[in-house]
């Protein structure tokens, strides 16, 4: 809402001299969002009078034609002044803005007298836009005739004026009018309202425009009125274009003009049938299905059922509170209209609107609730008007249609809620001033029974009502206060271990990115994923940021895969990324959750339907890594990042968590068949790991040799629960023994290692593969793990034979179970 | 022997006279002096001091000396003896320290080499920042919680007082899950609500209520999804910091003294908060949170001259909104409004980091370069 302050002053008796900035500072702590103060004419001094143009002489011989006139700029005889002017718009007699030498006009432009076109120019005569009053600068402006010469042309036109832009929310629909804005400056400065709805309305006749509200919730107001014979020819005084201009909005003509300056004022949407067009009764009622109409904009719109027409017996001819049809439309030949004042329901203006995509001026208005009780008001400040300015006549005939009175509930408080609710005492009477000064009417002593006005249907609760006496008396008078919560007992362990996982990722070189949860088909057929997979049976948003990429996220390897490109397309080329965040995997079956109620708590068996909707939301993390994992440099070589160092982030994360994985060998996309890890802590799969797939590669636009790896972090949380039992450290001596055994290439190290640890039995301390050899020196198609092994008693000294022993078993149970051969 | 000794060596004897002793020392002492390095120090420590050293064979010759000289003798040449020890032990020191110190010279290094051998990694500061701000209400005892980001509409909207007809609730403004048999267009024709992303943290607020009566002192940092297109301030999926108090005899007082210990926690004592009158469906009454701009401090305000970036010359800077929960909603939550009241606040994490740190753009925030990402380290 644009509010020139001039136009506030109308109706509230605003200290002298006031800044818009020092209202907008009076406004802020209210409740109003001053988003901009615009002072218009700051730039402009006078002088700058009325001038009345007595003698034109045309000036030839000139690129342009040019006028050299004689014009009158004050009420002695001797206030005649020649002034060359390039505008050709008005004639001998008319009156004119002229800026005398001294002058300054906006952007500096000092006016003083000057030769030119072969005569002395003393001053200027002015177009609007020379003035800031616009853009208007095809001719000068033509004043009308009963201005004064020799006046004062600053105030006249309401040139010095500030404008402050307030955004105003959605609870104060009432702001969206001058009348409201009024209210709460005078509550700020503690002056007298003039309520600009405060008219002399006349009573309800029989005989008006036929009206029939068939509607009754959608529409429970409608006040018709007739004016005819407007002169088609009138046009919109100065200072209403003005006022409309300083309000954010276009004069278009005066009929338009009118409605929408009552509606500046008021906050009152009204329409302007042309009354020849219209026929017979109006009715207001919802569409019907397939009906059209065609609105102001000359768009055709096809109607809903759920939208709230205006009709006659043509057919629809508006959309209720939103915009009025074109068939009906006023013109410039209109002489007889018929003004609409109509109530409707919020809701329903608000779907209308979002529906068909027309935010209105009138909607935007009705969606924020209009005062029903200022209808016929603002019906009769429009008429007033047309009768004013387009000197019509007012029909003696008055409809208003109404199917139930607007009168508040009481709400019944305790005058000292605000108080309680604020946290600082108020007295009671300020309570009720308070409440008082918004328009409430107020009853009783220590419980109040609060009627609130009707421009508030806002105010429906308790709260509501303290609100308005805190605000009013202000936030920053509330005292701080720390609130004491019981002891607490810190993190969970699930949010230590998210933690713990994010700094162990960090430390280990991997840098953190967050990605958004949107995935597409492209991206799963790059990474190869088969069409069956559950992976691809992914949420779908009905509104997608982007229609490639209509789903949520199954897996967070997409977002990783698509940032490693954009930094390794910056240069980048040692990267590795790690992320963790919720995927979301529909549960099989699930329906849409249930609409429950708000009056109460839901039931526990509701709310756990509603649970069943939801799907499951585990949090993952995932690592991405290409280029050098360590760098060459002047101490020697570096090292490539490979599978290993995928499979080594995912033991980072399990350590993180007190949990130890196992590796096993696997083939999942997107991963190197061949160079794929499956994880798994206790016969549940916790994720995958390795080198990527070189067609993946290659689809994603990946460096060669990328590797990744993704787990459920969620299934390591259990581990973690899991406290750690203390080993008993031995005093004894360690034996160490080493082994090296021959397997078959296709047997995994994993597997000869756990057939070592069971032969070797509880003396086993630790085991470590210490190499792999592969090569001439053993047969082909085997490999040669090395261990070495660690052996240690509790209670003793271990005897040479004892350890021979424990070697022994332990390489007949890996020739057990794997095959092994004991390396000659 | 009883007799006088008349037979001894008279050159064996010179050796013992107090010239040739002292003559001997001197000659020790300045071989020892002379010794330039431990080798040479050690050659003259067996020419000067060992068993074939002058010293020791005139030792030996004590024996041959009548008994009234041997005391002399044998005082005279044992302290020359020990003179000498105690000059070869402090030589020995004296070039020790500098054969040490030369080694050390010469095993000195460049340290400035870089070791950048394995790359360093980081955290996101967005993770940081959210853990700070945790561990701050933590500090306090409140419990920091979690919930989904996949929501039905009741718990993002309708227990927050949120009507059907509210704007916000539309696609136009919130990510709807294709629901089977619900249409959000059009929600007026069906009967069951749709799966959204959530639009803010409060659903997280409904779910704690909904399991617990007060006291209940509660955070949540997390994800938040709205259908803005990313721009320089603006992102699909952003961060909220939401607070929830309600307990006995909370109001407004409550929320503001909180609110001002979070905003010195994160930007540092000496910055005034105000909160200004809003309107959410949520809370009555309920505020907007301004910070006063930590560049300008106000000054920039009805200075053209001196405009301030960070706060578009207003003097403040909106953290977010807060208000006293509406009671609508602890009734909704299954908490008696009539015993207990609230206060909620909701803050941008992306805000308050983009403020903190002088962060112009939001892509980068957002677009996980680790050029941004890195230099903030692993804590914020």
């Amino acid at each position: 809402m644009r509010v020139p302050l001039s136009w506030l002053r109308e109706y509230v008796d605003l200290p002298e001299g006031l800044t818009g900035r020092e209202l907008a500072e009076r406004l802020i702590p209210a409740g109003f969002e001053v988003e901009t103060v615009h002072e218009s004419g700051a730039g402009l001094t006078g002088p700058l009078v009325v001038g009345q143009v007595l003698e034109i002489e045309e000036l030839t011989g000139f690129k342009k034609p040019i006028r050299y006139c004689q014009v009158q700029v004050g009420p002695e005889p001797a206030d005649v002044r020649g002034i060359v002017c390039g505008a050709r718009n008005f004639a001998v007699g008319d009156k004119i803005v002229a800026a005398l030498p001294g002058a300054v006009l906006p952007g500096d432009f000092k006016i003083a007298a000057r030769s030119t076109y072969d005569h002395v120019s003393d001053g200027m005569i002015c177009s609007a836009r020379e003035l800031g009053l616009g853009e208007d600068h095809s001719g000068i402006i033509v004043l009308p005739t009963d201005v004064q010469v020799g006046a004062d042309a600053i105030e006249l036109l309401g040139i010095r004026d500030a404008v402050l832009d307030i955004a105003v929310t959605t609870d104060r629909g009432y702001c969206l009018s001058m009348r409201g804005m009024a209210r709460e400056a005078a509550i700020v400065y503690g002056r007298t309202l003039r309520d600009p709805a405060l008219l002399d309305v006349p009573a309800p006749t029989q005989g008006g425009y036929p009206v029939v509200l068939a509607d009754p919730l959608g529409c429970d107001r409608f006040v018709a009125r007739a004016v005819r014979g407007i002169d088609p020819l009138a046009t919109s005084p100065l200072w209403l274009q003005r006022r409309i201009q300083l309000a954010g909005m276009r004069p278009i003509s005066l009929i338009v003009d009118i409605t929408n300056y009552v509606m500046l004022e008021i906050g009152q949407p009204l329409h302007a049938y042309d009354l020849g067009r219209l026929t017979g009764t109006i009715t207001v009622r919802r569409a019907e299905a397939g009906e059209k109409l065609t609105t102001l904009d000359d768009a055709e719109r096809a109607l809903d059922p759920d939208d709230l027409l205006i009709t006659d017996e043509s057919g629809p001819i508006g959309l209720a509170g939103v915009m009025g049809g074109a068939s009906t439309e006023v013109h410039a030949g209109t002489v007889d209209v018929l003004i609409e004042a109509a109530h409707f329901d919020p809701g329903s203006i608000s779907r209308t609107a979002r529906r068909h995509k027309l935010q209105s001026e009138a909607s935007r208005r009705f969606e924020r609730s209009v005062d029903p009780n200022a209808a016929a008001a603002a019906a009769q400040r429009a008429v007033d008007l047309l009768v004013l300015l387009g000197y019509g006549t007012a029909a003696p005939e008055v409809t208003v249609a109404s199917t139930r009175p607007h009168a508040a509930a009481p709400i019944v408080i305790d005058a000292g809620l605000p108080g309680r609710v604020a946290g600082l005492a108020y007295p009671r009477e300020t309570v009720v001033r308070r409440l008082q000064e918004v328009g409430c009417t107020v009853e009783g002593a220590d419980r109040l029974s609060v009627t609130p006005p009707s421009w508030r249907p806002d105010l429906t609760d308790p709260n509501d009502l303290a609100e308005e006496v805190i605000r009013l008396e202000g936030y920053d008078r509330i005292p701080m206060r720390l609130p004491v919560a019981p002891r607490g007992r810190g993190l969970t362990l699930r949010q230590r271990l998210h933690r713990r996982v994010g700094h162990a990722l960090a430390d280990a070189g991997y840098v953190e990115v967050l990605n958004y949860p949107f995935v597409g088909d492209a991206e799963f057929d790059a990474m190869g994923v088969p069409a069956d997979d559950a992976r691809r049976d992914a949420l779908a948003l009905v509104n997608p940021i982007s229609d490639e990429q209509p789903y949520l996220r199954t897996t967070l390897l997409p977002g990783l895969f698509a940032t490693l490109r954009r930094n390794v397309g910056r240069g980048m080329t040692d990267v590795a990324l790690f992320e963790t965040g919720l995927v979301y995997q529909p549960r099989p079956g699930a329906s849409a959750p249930p609409r429950l109620s708000v009056a109460h708590r839901p039931s526990d068996e509701e709310l756990a339907v509603l649970e069943a909707a939801l799907p499951d939301q585990p949090r993952h993390v995932a690592a991405v890594l290409t280029g050098a994992r360590e760098n060459a440099g002047w101490w020697g070589a570096g090292r490539e990042a490979t599978w290993a160092d995928a499979v080594e982030a995912a033991r980072t994360v399990a350590a993180a968590c007190n949990a130890e994985l196992t590796v096993d060998q696997a083939q999942y996309e997107p991963w190197h068949p061949g160079r794929c890890a499956v994880l798994s802590l206790d016969e549940r799969i916790v994720g995958y790991a390795g080198e990527l797939h070189p067609k993946v590669l290659e689809a994603l636009g990946l460096p060669p040799r990328t590797c990744a790896m993704e787990l459920n972090l969620d299934v390591l949380v259990p581990a973690s629960e899991v406290p750690v039992t203390a080993e008993l450290v031995s005093g004894f001596p360690l034996a160490s023994v080493d082994v090296a055994l021959v397997v078959s290439q296709e047997v995994p190290a994993a597997d000869v290692e756990s057939a070592l640890v069971a032969g070797a039995g509880p003396l086993l301390e630790a085991i470590r593969l210490f190499d792999v050899y592969e090569g001439e020196r053993i047969e082909q198609g085997t490999k040669s793990l090395a261990f070495a092994l660690r052996l240690r008693a509790q209670d003793r000294t271990l005897k040479a034979d004892e350890v021979a022993a424990v070697r022994e078993a332990a390489v007949a149970s890996a020739t057990r179970h794997t095959g092994a051969v004991l390396r000659g | 022997m009883s007799a006088p000794n008349k037979s001894f060596d008279p050159v064996e004897v010179e050796a013992l006279k107090p010239e040739a002793v002292e003559r001997a020392l001197d000659e020790a002492l300045a071989a020892l002096a002379a010794a330039a390095d431990l080798g040479a120090l050690h050659e003259a420590e067996i020419a000067h001091a060992k068993d074939r050293s002058p010293l020791a064979l005139a030792n030996r010759e004590i024996g041959a000396l009548p008994p009234a000289a041997k005391a002399e003798a044998g005082k005279r040449v044992g302290q020359a003896r020990a003179a000498v020890a105690r000059a070869v032990a402090e030589r020995r020191t004296v070039l020790e320290a500098e054969r040490d110190a030369r080694v050390l010279v010469e095993e000195s290094v460049d340290v400035t080499l870089p070791w950048d051998r394995a790359p360093r990694g980081g955290r996101h500061p967005l993770t940081t920042l959210a853990e700070r701000v945790g561990e701050v209400f933590s500090a306090l005892g409140w419990e920091v919680t979690e919930g989904p980001e996949v929501e039905a509409e009741w718990m993002n909207f309708d227990a927050l007082n949120i009507s059907r007809d509210h704007p916000a609730r539309s696609p136009q403004d919130t990510f709807f899950v294709r629901t089977p048999g619900v249409d959000p267009n059009d929600p007026t024709h069906t009967e069951r609500d749709s799966l959204i992303l959530r639009t803010q943290t409060s659903p997280v607020q409904i779910r704690t209520m909904l399991k617990r009566q007060p006291p209940l002192h509660m955070v949540c940092i997390g994800r938040t999804f709205r259908t803005d297109a990313l721009d320089a301030t603006h992102t699909p999926v952003f961060n909220q910091i939401e607070g929830l108090v309600v307990d006995e005899g909370i109001g407004m007082a409550d929320l503001k003294g909180t609110l001002d210990h979070f905003v010195k926690a994160m930007f540092g004592a000496g910055l005034a908060t105000r909160l200004r009158p809003n309107y959410f469906p949520f809370t009555e009454p309920s505020a907007e949170l301004d910070l006063q701009c930590f560049v300008c401090h106000g000054a920039s305000v009805g200075d053209p001259d001196h405009p301030c970036r960070t706060c578009s010359s207003e003097g403040w800077i909106e953290l977010g909104g807060c208000g006293v929960v509406n009671p609508r909603v602890l009734v909704s939550a299954g908490i008696d409004p009539e015993r207990y009241s609230g206060f909620a606040f909701g803050i941008g994490l992306e805000r308050t980091l983009m403020f903190r740190h002088g962060i112009a753009d939001m892509h980068d925030i957002v677009e996980g370069d680790i050029r941004f990402t890195l230099p903030f380290g692993v804590e914020i």
